[in-house]
């Protein structure tokens, strides 16, 4: 059974690029436009990892992945921060945050997929 | 009639409930818990009023009217000058000053020879003073019993005599329970100010009696005085009195400070000089209040008595007894009680420690069993002489008045006591403010003004009472009619008070000032004068440690301290001091200049400075350093002060410089944190269309497979992303170029409407392809404005394609008006859009921040436009604004104003 991936961008672009990449690879993908949208696609299509902006508006990444982390039920969710903001503290706030990979934009396609994988292999 | 043992027995009960606030004071003082707070030193100072103003004021009121008050005048003046006493206590304190006498033998060198002096002259003044409390005391038993008080006691004593006995027990217990480095008795002071609490309750209560009780209040009671016409002259100013008056008010403002039981109260028991500020107007209060029914009481008393024998210093009881009030005489008898007790302990103890400090002492010391050498421990004995000088002080006191009884010298003596302490004045206000006062002048000074009051007030008070030939009074010593003992040189006119003082401090000031500008100081009085004058500004231990040199072992030093202080306190003492130079023992301190400075302070607070001088000296080996050389260390101390004042001032600039210096570093790092902001925020903004462009191509690249429509679709994404890039690195360009005024400007004439219409234009298509309706209104005859066309048109443009991104499609219409605004041109481009919050109404002016519904719309902005269009209007002193509410809509304006027509 194929692995559920949410995508969570506010740049319709950046989505379109993600979700057709996703979808190439086999996964089945849902997209969310904001950190509240996220939450209640989170509860509806129970994916098995996420790819979280960070810049958001509503709610940001942080504190999607926040929330997320204190829903015991979750536990098994991976989430991918993705940002456009590469400061090491940033990087630091997000794992902490129980992030399980931060990776930076503009990102390698390639890469990406290796991590995803990796993280579902896990 | 109240009975004889109900009296004794109530007037015991009154004084053990003051000797167990004495003991509660002295245990909470030992526990470092001191009860002496500033009112508790205001009242104290009260002992100012003594029996002899508890009963004499309204004697004085009866023969003087208002002349009495001048004795409660001086002192309120006196502490106007706070200063002066403030300079007092912390020169007394820095010293270890226990006495008066020890603070003017201090100043002039340690001098024996002075201290002694000025313990003569206040013994000599004093002792007749005390007299008279133990006769009001005695006198008023008399009256409240209406016996004589020898009947009381047998017949071998007399009541005074008991008096007298009880009282000197009593400032026994108070006054030398222990030695003490600074000589403070707060459970004394404690007790005083309960006594003064009570002497003023009690009168007041005989003032409301006699003017509501026995008269109809005060309008009453002036009301016949004035019909009457001997007590209305009482009523009168007399201005021909006027000399009388300054010389009463100098004299008692003098007696303020210098009456050794003043100077007691005020300087050495004082425990934080703040105190003194609640006193400079608690005490003056207080004798306002004690003072408010001496008139009355006198008027009172010579209308009720008329022409009957009543001595008016007892009107404040014999006016209740003569109604049968005798709880109130009670009342009145335990008040004149407090006022004799009060002022006999405590001068008792200043005059004590006097006589045992710059008397006894002395000669003790120069026998050789007591003195140098000797290792016997002598702090007993110390204690021993203190208690016999207040028997024996108590003891004259007595004699003096048997044999001055009912005589004039008893009468008169507040005044004159008053007269021999002025003395003090030259001397000790002199050595304070003037550094070259000397020994010889302050020695010239005391015995010249001494000996004129001598002349002229004590010894006529003796004529007076018949005890010596007035000749000297009447003709003049050997018959000169210049020497006239109360009209020297012819002087007439003045009271004998007022003639004694004037001569007296005029001989006494100008043999002070004189012979001080003739003689030359030794070395330890030209330090001392340093220390004294300077004690503000002093912070010079350095010179302090130069200022003697010499030999001295530790283990003397420390034995002479147990020699006198007693071994525990001494230990105590050492301890603390060894605490104090961060040491554990003071036996490994270094018996350096500063551990002699101690050991010295510690013997001066029991022996007074003189004789602590004599002692250290007798087991420190010190080098003789001469005049010239003091000067010289003291001259440096005044050239390092100079040097370190200007080492202040140029801290201070240093510091402003820091101050300075730290502000900018602080504008700097702000300034270079938002640098780094927008620098993140920038890089935000150039990665978001780049992470699009970089996936798509990565997957067009690898991909061959693609299907046509998504290539398409995904070129034009790279497309539109890529002019969005470029459209931001413009912008950002612009913006940078723009705030660091790099940006390069063409200005002309420009007209405003024609720039809003070309621009309405160029965008045409993409509000038709919007369906966005579009308006432009321009007025007639606009001048043109100085501005640069481009620019302008910039602004035009970032403003209508921001109404036509936010407008809904099909439904939208933009209104463009240009018009006139008084010295100004104003355009406005409004739309019917989403409109703005008031928080969004700000930020848009902000770098990168984006208004409206940013998922829709956000691709389409840089969040730059706002920003730059504002900073180009207000290039031109415009103003860029938005008047919106949410929901109906955005009305930007922006002005320019027009060329200066001058």
């Amino acid at each position: 059974m194929a692995h559920k991936i949410l995508i969570v961008d506010d740049e319709p672009n950046i989505v379109i690029s993600l979700e057709f990449l996703m979808k190439k690879e086999g996964f089945e993908v849902a997209v969310a436009g904001d950190g509240e949208d996220a939450l209640a696609k989170v509860a509806a299509f129970a994916p098995d990892l996420v790819l979280l902006d960070v810049m958001m508006p509503k709610k940001s990444g942080f504190e999607v992945c926040e929330a997320l982390r204190a829903d015991p039920a979750r536990a098994g969710l991976r989430i991918v921060m993705l940002t456009a903001k590469g400061r090491d503290t940033e990087v630091a706030k997000g794992l902490a945050l129980g992030a399980n990979a931060y990776v930076t934009k503009p990102f390698s396609t390639k890469e990406l997929v290796a991590k995803v994988k990796e993280l579902l292999a896990a | 009639m109240l009975s004889a043992g109900f009296v004794l027995l109530l007037s015991a009960a009154y004084l053990g409930l003051l000797f167990a606030v004495a003991r509660y004071g002295d245990a909470r003082a030992d526990a470092g818990k001191s009860i002496i707070s500033a009112n508790v030193y205001a009242l104290s100072l009260a002992v100012y009023c003594t029996s002899w103003t508890f009963y004499g004021s309204v004697g004085r009121a009866t023969s003087g009217g208002l002349s009495f008050l001048t004795i409660y005048l001086g002192p309120t003046l006196m502490l106007l000058f706070v200063g002066v006493i403030v300079k007092m206590i912390r020169i007394s304190k820095d010293q270890r000053i226990t006495s008066i006498a020890d603070f003017i033998a201090s100043r002039y060198g340690k001098s024996q020879l002075l201290a002694g002096l000025v313990t003569v002259i206040a013994v000599v003044g004093i002792i007749p003073y005390i007299a008279l409390q133990l006769k009001a005391v005695s006198a008023s038993l008399e009256i409240v019993l209406k016996t004589s008080s020898d009947d009381l006691v047998p017949g071998f004593l007399d009541a005074t005599f008991v008096v007298a006995a009880l009282l000197a027990l009593f400032t026994i217990l108070f006054g030398t329970r222990h030695l003490d480095a600074t000589e403070r008795h707060e459970g004394m002071v404690a007790a005083v100010a309960v006594e003064s609490v009570v002497k003023l309750v009690a009168f007041l209560a005989v003032g409301l009696f006699v003017t509501y009780g026995m008269f109809g209040g005060f309008a009453d009671l002036f009301a016949r005085a004035a019909a009457h016409p001997d007590l209305a002259n009482l009523l009168r100013l007399d201005a021909s009195r006027a000399g009388t008056w300054a010389a009463l008010i100098l004299l008692s403002g003098l007696a303020i400070v210098f009456l050794p039981r003043q100077f007691q109260v005020i300087v050495v028991e004082n425990v934080d000089e703040s105190h003194l500020r609640r006193a400079v107007w608690l005490f003056p209060l207080y004798l306002l209040l004690i003072n408010i029914f001496v008139l009355p009481i006198a008027l009172g008393g010579l209308l009720h008595f008329q022409g009957q024998p009543f001595n008016p210093d007892t009107f404040v009881l014999t006016l209740p007894l003569s109604r049968g009030a005798e709880a109130l005489a009670l009342l009145v008898f335990i008040g004149g009680l407090s006022a004799a007790t009060g002022m006999v302990i405590v001068e008792t103890i200043a005059l004590s420690t006097m006589v045992c400090n710059d008397l006894v002492m002395p000669f003790l010391l120069r026998s050789r069993r007591l003195g140098a050498g000797s290792g016997e421990d002598l702090s007993g004995l110390l204690i021993g002489i203190r208690r016999a000088a207040i028997v024996a002080i108590l003891l004259l006191g007595y004699i003096y008045y048997r044999a001055a009884g009912e005589a004039y010298a008893l009468v008169g003596i507040g005044l004159i006591s008053f007269a021999a302490v002025a003395q003090f004045a030259p001397a000790m206000i002199g050595g304070m403010y003037w550094k070259l006062g000397t020994r010889a002048g302050a020695l010239a000074g005391l015995v010249g003004g001494f000996a004129v009051w001598l002349y002229t007030l004590l010894l006529p008070s003796f004529a007076k009472s018949g005890w010596i030939d007035n000749g000297f009074v009447a003709a003049g010593l050997f018959g000169i009619p210049a020497l006239k003992a109360q009209a020297l040189f012819g002087l007439t006119g003045l009271d004998e008070i007022s003639h004694s003082l004037w001569w007296s401090l005029f001989v006494n000031l100008g043999l002070y000032i004189g012979v001080s500008l003739l003689s030359r100081p030794d070395a330890v009085e030209a330090g001392q004068a340093e220390r004294f004058v300077d004690v503000f500004r002093r912070s010079s231990a350095d010179a302090d440690a130069r200022l003697w040199r010499g030999t001295a072992s530790p283990g003397e030093l420390a034995a002479l301290l147990e020699r006198f202080l007693g071994r525990a306190r001494a230990r105590q003492q050492l301890d603390a001091f060894a605490a104090a130079r961060s040491v554990d023992d003071w036996r490994a301190l270094p018996a350096d200049a500063e551990f002699v400075r101690f050991a010295e302070a510690q013997l001066s607070g029991a022996i007074g400075s003189a004789s602590a001088r004599v002692m250290v000296a007798s087991v420190a080996q010190e080098e003789n350093l001469g005049l010239e050389e003091v000067l010289d260390i003291l001259d440096e101390a005044t050239q390092v002060r100079a040097y370190s004042r200007e080492l202040e001032a140029k801290s201070l600039e240093l510091e402003a410089a820091t101050a300075e210096l730290r502000a900018a570093n602080e504008r700097l790092r702000e300034v270079d944190r938002m640098k780094d902001d927008f620098i993140s925020t920038v890089t935000h903004e150039l990665r978001t269309p780049l992470t699009s462009i970089r996936a798509l191509s990565e997957m067009l690249h690898e991909d061959p497979e693609i299907a046509s429509d998504d290539r398409t679709r995904f070129l034009g994404i790279i497309v539109v992303e890529a002019e969005r890039l470029t459209r931001l690195i413009n912008q950002i360009l612009d913006m940078a170029k723009l705030e660091s005024g790099r940006a390069e400007w063409t200005t002309s004439a420009v007209d405003v409407g024609e720039v809003a219409r070309e621009a309405s234009e160029s965008l045409g298509q993409l509000f038709r392809d919007k369906g966005v309706a579009l308006e432009c209104v321009v007025a007639e005859g606009l001048p043109t404005v100085l501005a640069d066309r481009d620019r302008l048109t910039q602004v035009m443009i970032n403003l209508l394609s921001n109404a036509v991104k936010f407008v809904d499609r099909d439904k939208g219409s933009v209104q463009v008006r240009v018009g006139g605004d008084g010295d100004r041109v104003r355009v406005e481009v409004e739309d019917n859009g989403p409109g703005l919050t008031p928080e969004e109404a700000v930020v848009i002016f902000e770098k990168f921040r984006q208004g409206g519904n940013t998922m829709t719309d956000k691709p389409q902005g840089t969040g730059l436009g706002l920003p730059i269009s504002r900073q180009i209007v207000e290039y031109f002193g415009g103003n860029l604004w938005v008047e919106s509410r949410p929901g109906a809509g955005a009305r930007f304006i922006f002005t320019v104003p027009l060329p200066d027509r001058t």
